[in-house]
């Protein structure tokens, strides 16, 4: 073993690098990119709300597959699983460390929220994408794939915080269930995409029950209010161009 | 304690307690991780210094546990501190902006004394 190996840890190909603020290398169309660029990613840490761990996961039994199968297929097929009426716009490159990818969410009262992911953390058998102000939660959420008594469980856990006060009282008044539902969707739809009919189990648990009043200012840069002028003001931008 | 590839051993030094970190920290390490603060946290500890020195592998699920150590020993008003990153590891905490909240030093001496 050479002393480069020795040194170098087994997960550094694995992360991204440090970056100070995001870029977007590539405009796929139809992609709004008003809550990405120059953004900064967000722990859990720097969020508002209370803190929350949900974990999704379904068995994938009798599908024959091997963990790490089911995450080379979620990588490469990943925005096919989402619920209709919202885009993942994947990198060109594909899911990789490093890469950042634009997406837009359709959340109540029709508006269409325009954010995205840096891809934080990718290896064979699980992928983690972190969240830049503005989005709706600070932290990441945790793409996996195990065994549990043989058979392969598809498995998203998220870490999070609301990220600014107006999305604490709009997860409170039904934005959890949202999510939940979501999540829940993307997992059926991966068990379907292995020939299984499941149902996901959903366990939630508060990691920490304080707000942090003290990043309530984050509402600045929410996504929600910035992509809700962008749709309000897209007439004036047409009119604009057509002058 | 051991698991798998990972083992903590905790020494009480003064108003700290010391955790010393060996092999891998993945999502499966929750219970080592907390057994370990479980023993470090006495009722005199004011902070809980981690010593990375032998870490050899980290990936995401092990950044979201060290989230939850930190959540824990905030609520018991202690500080949680580290030492002994190396320059990649360095770059996963300022990466996940883990270094805003967790106090990072080169040495266990200065993370002692930073304690006192």
């Amino acid at each position: 073993m050479s002393s480069e190996e020795k040194t170098t840890p087994r997960d550094a190909g694995n992360w991204a690098k440090p970056v100070e603020k995001l870029a977007v290398s590539d405009m796929p169309e139809g992609a709004v990119n008003i809550n990405v660029e120059g953004r900064r990613v967000l722990s859990p840490i720097q969020g508002f709300g209370r803190m929350w761990q949900k974990t999704y996961k379904v068995a994938l039994r009798g599908a024959g597959v091997s963990p790490q199968e089911v995450i080379s297929v979620w990588k490469e097929e990943f925005p096919s699983f989402w619920p209709p009426g919202n885009v993942f716009y994947a990198p060109l490159t594909g899911i990789a460390p490093g890469e950042v990818a634009l997406l837009s969410a359709s959340v109540p009262g029709g508006l269409k929220l325009s954010t995205g992911v840096l891809v934080l953390y990718a290896d064979e058998e699980s992928f983690t994408f972190m969240t830049p102000q503005g989005h709706m939660f600070a932290g990441w959420i945790t793409f996996s794939a195990h065994l549990e008594d043989g058979e392969p469980v598809a498995q998203a856990q998220v870490l999070m915080r609301a990220q600014d006060p107006l999305t604490e009282v709009g997860l409170s008044l039904g934005g959890h269930k949202k999510e939940d539902e979501f999540w829940q969707h993307t997992l059926r739809a991966v068990a379907h995409r292995f020939g299984v009919e499941a149902e996901p189990e959903t366990q939630v648990v508060c990691v920490d029950r304080k707000r942090q009043w003290r990043r309530a200012g984050n509402v600045w840069h929410s996504a929600a209010i910035r992509s809700g002028l962008y749709q309000a003001t897209k007439p004036a931008r047409a009119l604009r161009k057509r002058a | 304690m051991t698991q798998g590839t990972l083992s903590m051993e905790v020494r009480h030094v003064g108003p700290a307690s010391v955790v010393d970190i060996a092999g891998d920290i993945t999502a499966a390490s929750e219970d080592v991780l907390m057994d370990a603060y479980g023993r470090a946290a006495t009722e005199t500890t004011r902070a809980v210094v981690l010593n990375f020195s032998g870490l050899e592998y980290m990936n995401s699920g092990g950044i979201g546990l060290l989230v939850t150590l930190l959540v824990r020993a905030q609520r018991l008003k202690q500080k949680l501190l580290a030492f002994g990153l190396n320059e990649h590891y360095r770059q996963i905490f300022e990466l996940t902006r883990l270094d805003e909240a967790i106090g990072i030093y080169d040495d266990e001496a200065a993370a002692l004394a930073a304690v006192a």
